[in-house]
């Protein structure tokens, strides 16, 4: 248990101590983009009866940046250690398997939290933002933001250098977050695209999240929980079975 | 009986390249060993499937009796490695990285723990560098702190993969003090390294390892005397007494400055030898007495094509 909590520690300072570069400046980005849209937006028809634009934005601005920032804390951690090499001083002890895997979901899910935590305290400021059901709030944060931390050691270990996991980010989670109904209610776009935002998950960590604060979704809150909880549940046994197997670690 | 570290028939394969071509070796509690080869011998790869970075193709190793595979958790406790590479996490402290690197081994923070600290680092010359960051500290320096973290959790049994590479003599000299004292305190140290004087010195027993195998293994005395001997060389005023001429193993120079080189097993064949020289009218101007080197062992072990010398243990 103290390897388990030495580890967590570890890489809970270790965005801690660049907080500008891994906390202040995600909630900056965040806040930009909620100035530009409510400023261009503004007046525009709002996504659900009595919601206006900014509070429809706001939940989903810090829903994104949670899981944006979630998985960069694990991938970036991986890659950095794999690259200089000081991976070796977690791979000589005797850690676990799961300790690796708990400590590296927990601490993402703090710099998670505390960046969307950020965001949705920018976002008071500018609107009134409504609370419904703070537990759904809670239960998509957690279950989105620990299902990118470990989509994050998954794609950590992958990587072989800094280009592969900012191509992972910049193609694969980028696209799937801003197309994910943040900025808008999938209910506004043609059914083709409708349909394909069913298949993105991201859409669902995003609806659900939302509804937590509206009372309202796009689809049901239920079956957004399934999809988050569903992919957080695949990625934890992919991640625990990479890391089991020593995958990239031990050769 | 059970072994700082056993080794069994392990290989390892990467493909059709074969690193270890299955090396078995013991190492006793509280022995000072010596793992020598050239480049690409199979040493690291040997260390990192000791330490479980690597998995064993077939074979079985055990650090204090703990398989490092079925019980990889009590093996690695008992290890500490100095790895060869300086590496280091630039987030942190010197403090810091020790405090979590014992840790990661399940040490609590005490007091304890802490002065145990302090005295790793006053005796690698580090105290005044504690709460310097890592990347503010020279090479020498990393190297040092690599060699505390493999100390902090106090192993019975600790891997030096060449620890003084590009470190200064002072440093050196610290480091082989302090890793002495281990050893007389109980600690096993292995030791890799390409400074053969230092494995000469401190080792007691000796493995030499060539293409993924070990080709010589026995003590040091024993690999000394059976592969290099101690010479006795003189300068003379003159020619060399013909009837000395037989007993000369080699000649270096000419003339006045020609090295006249003479097998001796111990010290008392030097003045009979002197005696003969005199006796023959022999006029010495010069002579030095050269003990026996491991390079000249190391050399001649990993010229020879047969493949295996000494005897296991």
């Amino acid at each position: 248990m103290i390897g388990f909590q030495t580890l967590l520690k570890k890489e809970i300072l270790r965005f801690w101590k660049v907080a500008f570069q891994t906390v202040a400046a995600p909630i900056l980005t965040s806040m930009l983009y909620l100035l530009i849209f409510a400023h261009v937006m503004a007046g525009s028809n709002a996504a659900f009866e009595g919601v206006s634009y900014e509070q429809f934005l706001i939940p989903g601005l810090a829903m994104m940046t949670m899981l944006q920032n979630a998985f960069a804390n694990s991938s970036s951690s991986l890659i950095q250690s794999k690259i200089t090499g000081n991976i070796l001083f977690i791979l000589l002890p005797p850690l676990t398997p799961w300790n690796y895997y708990g400590a590296y979901v927990l601490a993402a899910l703090v710099r998670g939290l505390a960046v969307g935590a950020g965001v949705f305290l920018v976002g008071v400021f500018l609107a009134h933002i409504p609370i419904h059901n703070m537990a759904w709030i809670l239960v998509f944060a957690l279950f989105g933001s620990a299902m990118m931390a470990a989509l994050g050691i998954i794609a950590g270990l992958w990587a072989d250098k800094f280009d592969q996991i900012a191509a992972f980010q910049n193609f694969i989670i980028m696209p799937l977050t801003f197309l994910s109904g943040v900025f808008y209610s999938i209910h506004s776009l043609p059914t083709f695209w409708q349909n394909l935002s069913h298949l993105n998950p991201f859409f669902y960590m995003i609806d659900g999240f939302r509804y937590g604060f509206f009372g309202k979704s796009d689809v049901s809150v239920w079956l957004s929980l399934a999809v988050t909880a569903g992919a957080f549940f695949c990625l934890s046994v992919a991640t625990l079975h990479l890391l089991k197997s020593g995958y990239k670690l031990r050769q | 009986m059970v072994y700082a570290i056993d080794v069994a028939n392990v290989e390892k394969k990467y493909g059709s390249f074969t690193a270890l071509a299955g090396v078995s070796l013991q190492v006793e509690e509280g022995e000072f060993f010596a793992l020598l080869g050239p480049n690409g011998a199979g040493k690291t790869t040997l260390i990192s499937t000791l330490a479980g970075l690597t998995h064993p193709s077939a074979g079985t190793l055990k650090v204090m009796g703990h398989d490092v595979v079925s019980h990889y958790r009590e093996a690695r406790k008992a290890l500490g490695i100095v790895p060869q590479e300086i590496v280091f996490d630039p987030f942190f402290s010197v403090r810091e990285t020790l405090q979590f690197q014992a840790g990661y081994f399940g040490i609590a923070r005490t007091a304890q723990l802490d002065s145990w600290i302090d005295e790793l680092l006053a005796k690698l010359s580090l105290t005044d560098k504690a709460d310097k960051n890592m990347r503010q500290l020279s090479g020498g320096m990393k190297r040092r702190v690599l060699v505390a973290q493999a100390l902090v959790h106090r192993p019975p049994v600790i891997v030096l993969d060449e620890p003084t590479a590009g470190v200064d003599v002072e440093l050196r000299q610290t480091l082989w003090s302090f890793i002495r004292e281990l050893n007389t305190k109980g600690h096993t140290i292995l030791l890799t390294t390409h400074y053969l004087e230092e494995a000469q010195q401190l080792c007691s027993r000796i493995a030499m390892m060539k293409l993924g195998k070990i080709v010589a293994l026995d003590t040091t005395d024993h690999l000394l005397s059976a592969f290099s001997e101690r010479v006795l060389r003189v300068k003379l005023a003159g020619e060399l007494p013909q009837p000395l001429a037989s007993q000369r193993i080699k000649q270096e120079g000419k003339a006045e400055n020609c090295w006249h080189y003479f097998s001796i097993h111990d010290y008392n064949e030097v003045e009979v030898l002197l005696c003969r020289l005199r006796e023959a009218g022999a006029v010495i101007t010069n002579l030095e007495v050269t003990e026996p080197e491991l390079e000249e062992v190391f050399v001649k072990i990993m010229n020879q094509n047969d493949s295996s010398v000494g005897h296991a243990t």
